[in-house]
């Protein structure tokens, strides 16, 4: 009963199926939430941790990683960052435009790696986003869990996602969140550090630990090797990675990462098996 | 016209003529090209130059677009044939590292040529398509597709390592989690006409690359060509069944040993060499940081020639456009790893360096395709080689890695496959 | 008056003085004090004499840069089980930011003055001290590094530009 609905494939995958934006949510500044609806009105499956190639058409394609709930498959969610043409296009968009779906795509989280174990979940910035459906799953499913651990750090008090989330996580008693941001005003109540930091300070049971890490690839190592402080070793050690991506589906060569392509092998990955490449500099 | 999506108005200027040209059976299927070799003819059969020419018109007149070697501008390029003398009779090429040349034979030889600047994945994944047109419409957008040509291909004048070329990518587009529709859709019923190599290109190392000269697999019809006509093998039972339609005769036995001593002659005359190649994924992906990169990296231009010519480089880019009428087009062009963009993400490119974008490509080639698709990525056909402007040659840059590897080369494991 | 012996004890169990040598323990509380702090009360300010550092055991101290426009800028916070202050050890032992207390803050507060002139007569003392310093100062300069790093890889989100 409690199996997640498996993802349809599509005839031709290059070809994008047409969604209606049905409502826009202003995260932060440059950051924005999309709810989609299917134009043909058929749900969207998805794992945590898949992806999208999202359209906006007449601009252009990007890879965007899902940000809903995989059990409410009516409406697909994705939150944006606007850094570049494509992406500040699409912030320019309202509610009841079209756009263009290809997906999902990519190797979801593997939410079963972590059955009987406490979960820490280690991200910044937007990285929260690929990671809000594999909580919210975990949250589902919290009774398969030990203990739930969120590390969440931002660039300040303003830039701040998915407030109400984390207020809501929070709130639950079988949850900890560890907030925290690089700087604040004087007064704030809150943690400021680095994500090390709050890792530190979640004094989690390492060996009974098993990892997931949403963070820009400068920062993953840090992340890994502060889990490793506290006894998380690189095998339940759980990261993203990010390349330039084209087409999704292992065609393009666009996201090769030494023998994978990480839209199909990734962009998850258990941290032990690509370290040795990960350290390998421009690969 | 194929709609994705809702029912919108044919535009205009994606309107194609409909099935008009006669299909033939698919008993040739991309996934096992080599299924009826039961039903083979017992002994191989010769075909004289005129035989050639009936083979010619029996395509076309079986409906295929046959496509073999022709002389323009200077090289051997693919293109649309009619009969033998489209064909470089009396030509031959003359090919080293960075250099390329045509020259008259003292005979009249029809493939007494090799390898030259295209591929036949030109035709299979082609450089320039056009996946998608998005219109305004009723309910927002309106998605369509161009309908696949509906005339099958004939490839006449196949070598080996392009056989092997073609298999390879047949495991890119066709048999990896998602399939290429344009690429399955050109590669159906396509009718394969191989050629055996009577002497070797300047830059050939097919042999050490376990891909030719001979022609093992994966066609309907091998020839080799003899003083005076073709020794013909069938592989498949259409082929068997075209060769029983053109004029030709039980080879001889002599004959038989003739085209086989001819092969064995172009394996011997291969200058160039990859010993070993099962050992290069070890040995390149253990040697990530070694200073032959940086050497290459001096010579090379980044021009991504080598990619262009390769015939199992399958890279792309797409781009949009849009035109007054508020229509989107989606194009997919080859691109290549040696442009900068290619690894951008925001912020700067992942593989800046000229030799992180060299390192890519020839680790990509002869390492990490064997982890990706069970099969090197080389054929050792020597394009990369001839047509690299300043001759950066494959073949010596793995000697010279292996000639010194990094102490206790390692490679790394190859990361977990999806489940 | 301070009771020595209670001291001792409670310092011991800080994680700043695991498995110290109980004659390390024993000179070092010689010099230690109870403290206790309300929200927002400050434990030093920028420019005043470094006369101490603190171990926290329970609360959160706020590090706070003062800038010239507008409040003090909080750069970390620190909890149970942490130390800091370090401008004891430098000469001219002034301090060079402010703490403030973020909640009701228990710290054991160690004299300066009195640890400099016993680790000036027992260089292994001293050693012991800079080796308990050491590792923690290098982390946070690391962590530091990396928040620039972080700081300046991350993309600055475009901002939406008003519709008109
Ligand atoms: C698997 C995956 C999931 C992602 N999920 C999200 C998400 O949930 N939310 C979000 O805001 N962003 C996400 N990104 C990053 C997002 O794809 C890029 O920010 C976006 O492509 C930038 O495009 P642009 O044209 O606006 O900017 P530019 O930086 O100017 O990009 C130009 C082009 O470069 C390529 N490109 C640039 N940056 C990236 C990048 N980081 N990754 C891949 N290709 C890139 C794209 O083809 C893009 O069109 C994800 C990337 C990947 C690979
Ligand atoms: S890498 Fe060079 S030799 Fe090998 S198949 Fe490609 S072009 Fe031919
Ligand atoms: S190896 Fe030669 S052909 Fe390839 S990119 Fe470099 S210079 Fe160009
Ligand atoms: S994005 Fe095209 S191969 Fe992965």
């Amino acid at each position: 009963m409690d199996a997640m609905p498996a993802p349809v494939r599509h005839a031709d995958p290059m070809v994008p199926r047409p969604f209606r934006i049905t409502r826009v949510i202003r995260e932060i500044d440059g950051v924005f939430t999309w709810r989609l609806a299917a134009v043909d009105g058929a749900p969207f499956d998805f794992r945590p941790g898949q992806f999208n190639m999202v359209t906006q058409f007449g601009v252009g394609e990007i890879p965007v990683s899902i940000s809903g709930d995989c059990r409410r498959p009516e409406t697909l969610v994705h939150t944006i960052r606007a850094v570049g043409p494509v992406t500040e296009a699409m912030q320019g968009l309202r509610a009841g435009a079209i756009v263009g779906i290809r997906g999902p795509f990519g190797r979801p989280w593997p939410i079963d790696a972590a059955i009987g174990s406490d979960v820490i979940f280690v991200t910044s910035t937007i990285g929260l986003a690929p990671l809000r459906p594999l909580i919210l799953e975990v949250l589902h499913r919290r009774q398969d869990f030990g203990k739930v651990v969120i590390c969440y750090g931002t660039r300040g008090i303003h830039d701040i996602m998915f407030e109400e989330d984390l207020h809501a996580w929070r709130a639950r008693f079988d949850t900890n969140v560890h907030l925290t941001v690089h700087s604040a005003p004087s007064g704030y109540r809150g943690r400021v550090g680095g994500v090390a930091a709050a890792i530190h300070a979640a004094r989690i049971d390492g060996p009974a630990t098993v990892a997931f890490v949403c963070r820009s690839e400068a920062l993953t190592r840090q992340a890994v090797n502060t889990l490793g402080e506290r006894g998380v070793t690189p095998d339940r050690v759980w990261v993203t990675l990010e390349r330039n991506m084209k087409c999704g589906i292992g065609l393009c060569g666009h996201c090769q990462f030494g023998p994978s392509f990480m839209c199909k092998d990734g962009p998850v990955y258990r941290f032990d098996e690509i370290e040795a490449l990960y350290s390998v500099r421009e690969f | 016209m194929q709609h994705v999506g809702a029912e919108p108005p044919d535009p205009p200027a994606l309107r194609h003529t409909a099935d008009r040209s006669r299909r033939i059976a698919l008993d040739q299927c991309a996934a096992a090209p080599n299924a009826d070799a039961s039903r083979m003819p017992p002994a191989p059969a010769l075909l004289t130059r005129d035989g050639l020419d009936a083979l010619l018109a029996a395509l076309h007149a079986d409906g295929f677009r046959v496509l073999g070697p022709t002389v323009q501008d200077g090289a051997i390029i693919y293109d649309d044939v009619v009969r033998v003398a489209d064909l470089p009779v009396g030509w031959t090429d003359r090919q080293d590292g960075g250099s390329y040349r045509l020259e008259r034979r003292d005979d009249t030889a029809v493939f007494g040529h090799t390898v030259g600047p295209y591929a036949w994945k030109r035709f299979l994944h082609p450089p320039l398509l056009r996946l998608w047109r998005a219109e305004p419409g009723a309910d927002g957008v309106e998605i369509a597709t161009d309908a696949h040509a509906a005339q099958p291909m004939a490839f006449l004048g196949v070598r080996a390592c392009e056989l092997q070329a073609i298999a390879i990518q047949d495991k890119v587009f066709l048999h990896g989690p998602f399939v290429d529709p344009h690429y399955k859709a050109r590669r159906q019923g396509l009718f394969i006409v191989a050629v055996n190599c009577g002497q070797a290109g300047g830059t050939c190392f097919c042999a050490s690359m376990q891909a030719g000269p001979k022609a093992e697999a994966g066609f309907d019809l091998a020839l080799t060509e003899l003083a005076d006509g073709f020794l013909v093998e069938a592989g498949t039972a259409r082929g068997a069944v075209l060769l029983d339609r053109l004029p030709h005769r039980p080879a001889s036995e002599e004959e038989q040993q003739q085209a086989a001593a001819i092969v064995a002659a172009t394996a011997a005359q291969m200058g160039r060499h990859i010993p070993d190649a099962a050992a290069l994924p070890a040995l390149l992906l253990g040697n990530l940081d070694h200073p032959r990169w940086d050497a290459v990296a001096q010579r090379c231009l980044s021009c991504g020639n080598c990619t262009q010519v390769c015939p199992t480089c399958f890279c792309t880019n797409v781009t949009d456009t849009t035109d007054l009428t508020g229509a989107t087009d989606r194009t997919r062009r080859w691109d290549s790893c040696f442009a900068v963009d290619f690894s951008y993400i925001h912020g700067g490119a992942v593989r800046p360096a000229p030799r992180s974008r060299y390192r890519q490509w020839m680790t990509h080639k002869l390492a990490s395709w064997v982890a990706q698709f069970g099969t090197s990525g080389c054929t050792g056909c020597g394009r990369c080689v001839t047509w690299c402007p300043v001759g950066i040659d494959i073949t010596e840059e793995v000697a010279a890695i292996r000639a010194a590897p990094a102490p206790a080369a390692a490679a790394p494991a190859a990361p977990q496959s999806p489940p | 008056m301070v009771n020595i012996v209670g001291l001792e004890d409670t310092l011991a169990a800080h994680p700043f003085a695991a498995d110290m040598d109980p004659d390390v323990l024993r000179t070092i509380a010689g010099c230690c004090s109870n403290a206790i702090y309300h929200p927002g009360d400050y434990l030093f300010r920028e420019g005043e004499p470094a006369d101490a550092f603190f171990l926290i055991r329970h609360g959160q101290v706020a590090l706070e840069i003062h800038v010239p426009q507008g409040a003090p800028i909080v750069v970390e916070t620190l909890e149970d089980g942490e130390i800091f202050g370090w401008s004891w050890m430098l000469a001219p032992y002034t301090w060079s930011n402010d703490a403030r207390a973020n909640d009701q803050v228990r710290v054991l507060k160690l004299d300066a003055t009195c640890l400099r002139r016993k680790m000036e007569a027992d260089r292994a003392l001293g050693y012991e001290l800079y080796r308990r310093f050491l590792p923690v100062m290098a982390q946070r300069l690391a962590s530091s590094r990396m928040r620039i790093v972080e700081l300046a890889t991350e993309p600055r989100p475009i901002r939406a530009r008003p519709k008109g």
